[in-house]
């Protein structure tokens, strides 16, 4: 049943490898003062552990004050996108190791949205523009009594847009939304995408016309930070750029 | 303090409150307060599938789902409610492909299904393909569509809303609800909802496990709120423990992967599941694979240096398969293991998972005070919820099934209720409860930490009450958790602020904990047989002579303030199974 992998990952948890680590976070309270400034946590931490798990070790034994926002602690809710060592990520997904535990690592609350504390910012500008894309299937003409029929084919087009879990780590990773709240951002696209190329839905021109506003997809500059930020695997610039042909050619 | 009104409160934003929420906004003027933001909300880590009968890749049909369901909680199931879950189920499943759900498909473009534990034909013959799914993250699809056809039908949210206390007001010798107590995280404010009707969808409470596959969040806080309130807990000692949880982190990985092919081996590589339930092997339900994986460990044959885990082996399943199929498990063990489950196994062990019992309703979402008495104007579905279509253990991709059925009906009977009801008048100083706990805490000197607390409170869960528990072992935790109960006391927050006092609402929510944690250890203690979750090794059979009944808990306060557990019994709903040796 052993392999090399599992036999190393086995033999390795069964000693403690905790090493030092120094994270570095930004703080801010306006209940205290109206300025952000850093914050070092010297730690003792498995470099196997994630991020979200060195947070909770200063809030728990540290510092209770420490805010941010998590839940489920792996990866699909969403709650705890922000910014590590300059890069958008979620905390309980990215582990101590992979993050060149050897410097300081540095946690900042993600951008272009408000910081309301420490490294909680206000998401309802961010929700505010999933809501503007019409999010929902729409359908004309009476209900089958059964389920609406879909290949598999037609189902695999707009697989990879599913997968979003509104966590904002690519529209807060994008340089024009940083520049411009206005625009809807990439996660707004990715959710129009998931419903203008699904089979079943009736009203991808309408959400095409929303997107082809001043705000929309053509504020898109194609950097590619979003697909990169991505803590889904989405390819949030080639669903973009996607939303942008069918503008031109109108076929979805 | 702001005072709000509305026909329907809706607690909760998962999988329940937000299918609720749908029928409840279209029918009475609604609003949903929850502590998350709707889409964090612990549905979304739901991954296998959800259960209807639909028969689209072979012969099925709702009767049986029913059997299996009451089988599957060894015959503690209410059988009327199992029959409702499972003939809703087909309207359910298709309510949501109707409302966007994106399902993998047949090749002939209906919805695919694929086999899940002790989903069965004809009664136990074989196992079928009952489970609708979408890849491994049906109930990441499932919360994201309800959340679409939220936003679709404006329902009103109130996100970062805490509910931290059930109004009720006795009218004419009537218990009624009259309202809930919510504290808004990011201002520290408390907020009066005065509301016709309430509808608790608040979630599951295993935090209090160590190794648990549940958010941090999920603290049984609705559970709380009615407890206290003098409302009873049913059946909290049915806990299930999911077979497949990454070895020390507890993360999910889904039954649907045995489902597709997927084998459970011991360190010699052995198939041991033929050995306990040579039938249904590794799809025998999630209490009887908890339990022998713990016995092949206990006996040696577990592995690893420590020999405290076991594997689950996808190894001669076809990349593709996994790709297609289980494309999240399969990362989580390549992100926390950083082992490729192409080639390597992946190191398992029981991870606590969810909670059978929860507040009694009856199949319309009623809330009881007593065995027969409905709160009026006050509602349950979900996890926090015990209806009981689960009795002593829950059959997998029955969970997403309960929130789409009984969210459904308790949304829409609690706007019906809405309709016809006046709004019950407040209680005095109705916030007067909330006020002093929350400033208590916050101004608190006391020199125990909640981490601690917390940790000390796993801890002896994860020993005492998981898998295989004995007299002893649950009267050490019986005192354990009186020993923390009354060390919280003198707990304290670090954080004295108002905004997004995170520190101040995870010793509220220890709180919850500490005192759910006594209710289940107590129900267990009392119940002297096994059945389903509950597993007492000194009273290794199941006693349907004296324990063929469920577990009502009630808080009560005597004169000087100290509060205790009476426990009450109230009978199974039984139509037409009568109870039978369960075999897999």
């Amino acid at each position: 049943m052993s392999t090399a992998t599992l036999d190393k990952l086995e033999a390795e948890a069964q000693t403690s490898h905790n090493i030092k680590v120094t994270f570095r976070v930004r703080r801010f309270n306006p209940e205290i003062s109206d300025e952000a400034t850093w914050q070092d946590f010297e730690l003792e931490i498995d470099p196997k552990e994630r991020v979200l798990d060195g947070l909770h070790k200063i809030k728990w034994d540290l510092d209770g004050s420490l805010t941010f926002r998590r839940s489920c602690a792996h990866g699909i809710c969403g709650s705890d996108a922000m910014r590590i060592n300059g890069k958008n990520r979620l905390a309980c997904k990215t582990l101590i190791k992979d993050i060149n535990p050897a410097k300081p690592i540095t946690i900042e609350p993600i951008k272009g949205l408000t910081v309301l504390k420490d490294l909680v910012v206000d998401m309802e500008p961010f929700f505010q523009a999933y809501r503007d894309v019409m999010p929902f299937l729409i359908t004309k003409g009476n209900e089958p009594t059964r389920e609406r029929r879909q290949s598999a084919e037609d189902r695999e087009r707009f697989d990879d847009t599913t997968k979003c879990i509104l966590c904002a780590a690519c529209t807060s990773s994008c340089p024009v939304f940083w520049n411009d709240g206005q625009y809807f951002g990439p996660a707004a696209i990715v959710n129009a995408h998931r419903f203008i190329f699904d089979s079943r839905d009736e009203a991808g021109e309408q959400r095409l016309e929303i997107l082809n506003d001043k705000d929309g997809v053509w504020r898109c500059r194609t950097t590619f930070n979003c697909t990169d930020a991505c803590p889904r695997g989405i390819e949030v610039t080639k669903a973009i750029q996607e939303v942008k042909r069918a503008l031109i050619t109108r076929r979805f | 303090m702001q005072i709000h009104k509305y026909d329907t409160v809706i607690v909760g934003a998962g999988g329940a409150g937000m299918r609720a929420a749908i029928e409840a906004t279209k029918r009475s003027r609604t609003a949903v307060l929850t502590k998350l933001y709707p889409t964090r909300s612990h549905t979304g880590a739901a991954q296998g599938g959800m259960a209807a009968a639909l028969a689209n890749v072979e012969e099925d049909n709702w009767e049986w789902h029913t059997f299996d369901t009451i089988k599957g909680g060894d015959y503690l199931v209410d059988q009327d409610a199992a029959e409702i879950l499972a003939k809703e189920a087909i309207d359910a499943v298709l309510d949501l492909e109707k409302m966007g759900l994106p399902f993998n498909r047949t090749p002939d473009g209906t919805i695919d299904q694929r086999r899940f534990g002790g989903h069965s034909r004809n009664h136990g013959e074989a196992p079928v393909r009952r489970a609708c799914y979408a890849a491994d993250r049906t109930g990441h699809m499932i919360l994201q569509t309800l959340y679409q056809n939220c936003v679709k039908e404006g329902v009103e949210f109130f996100n970062e809303f805490y509910v931290l206390d059930q109004l009720i007001t006795e009218v004419d010798g009537v218990k009624k609800s009259a309202g809930v107590v919510a504290y808004e995280l990011a201002t520290g404010e408390l907020h009066i909802f005065q509301a016709k009707s309430v509808v608790y969808a608040s979630g599951g409470t295993g935090k209090f496990f160590k190794v648990t596959s549940n958010a941090h969040t999920l603290t049984g806080d609705g559970q709380a709120a009615c407890y206290r309130r003098g409302l009873p807990l049913e059946d909290m000692e049915f806990f299930q423990f999911h077979p497949t949880g990454i070895w020390r982190m507890g993360i999910l990985l889904t039954e649907g992967a045995r489902g597709e092919g997927g084998i459970l081996r011991n360190k010699d590589g052995e198939r041991f599941m033929e050995k306990y339930a040579p039938v249904m092997k590794d799809l025998a339900s999630r209490d009887v694979v908890s339990r022998s994986i713990y016995t092949e460990i206990r006996e040696g044959r577990g592995c690893g240096p420590e020999g405290d885990h076991v594997y689950l082996d996808l190894t001669h399943l076809p990349p593709e398969q996994l790709d297609a199929k289980l494309p999240d498990i399969t990362e989580f063990a390549r992100t926390y293991l950083g082992i490729e489950p192409y080639t390597d196994p992946i190191p398992i062990q029981p991870t606590a998972h969810y909670a059978m019992g929860g507040i009694p309703t009856n199949v319309q979402g009623e809330v009881l005070a007593d065995n027969d008495t409905v709160v009026p104007g006050l509602y349950a579905a979900g996890e926090v919820a015990c209806v009981s279509v689960h009795g002593a253990n829950r059959l997998g991709t029955n969970s997403l099934l309960d929130i789409n059925v009984f969210g459904r009906r308790a949304g829409i009977a609690a706007a019906e209720y809405a309709h016809r009801a006046e709004f019950v008048e407040l209680p005095e100083n109705p916030a007067e409860l909330v006020e002093k706990q929350v400033e208590n805490l916050r101004n608190s000197t006391g020199t125990e930490r909640v981490a601690v607390l917390r940790k000390e409170l796993q801890e002896t869960m994860d020993a005492n009450v998981m898998v295989f528990r004995t007299e002893q072992t649950i009267k050490t935790a019986v005192e354990k958790i009186a020993e923390l109960r009354e060390r919280y006391k003198n707990v304290s927050v670090q954080d004295k602020g108002k905004r997004f006092n995170t520190d101040l609402l995870e010793a509220i929510e220890l709180g919850n904990l500490l005192d759910l944690a006594e209710v289940m250890a107590v129900s267990a203690l009392a119940r002297k047989e096994s059945r389903g979750g509950h597993y007492r090794e000194d009273y290794p059979n199941r006693d349907d002579v004296n324990f063929m009944r469920h577990t009502m808990a009630y808080r009560e306060t005597d004169a000087s303030g100290k509060d205790s557990i009476r426990l009450d019994y109230k009978p199974v709903v039984q139509t037409r199974y009568q109870p039978m040796e369960r075999k897999y």
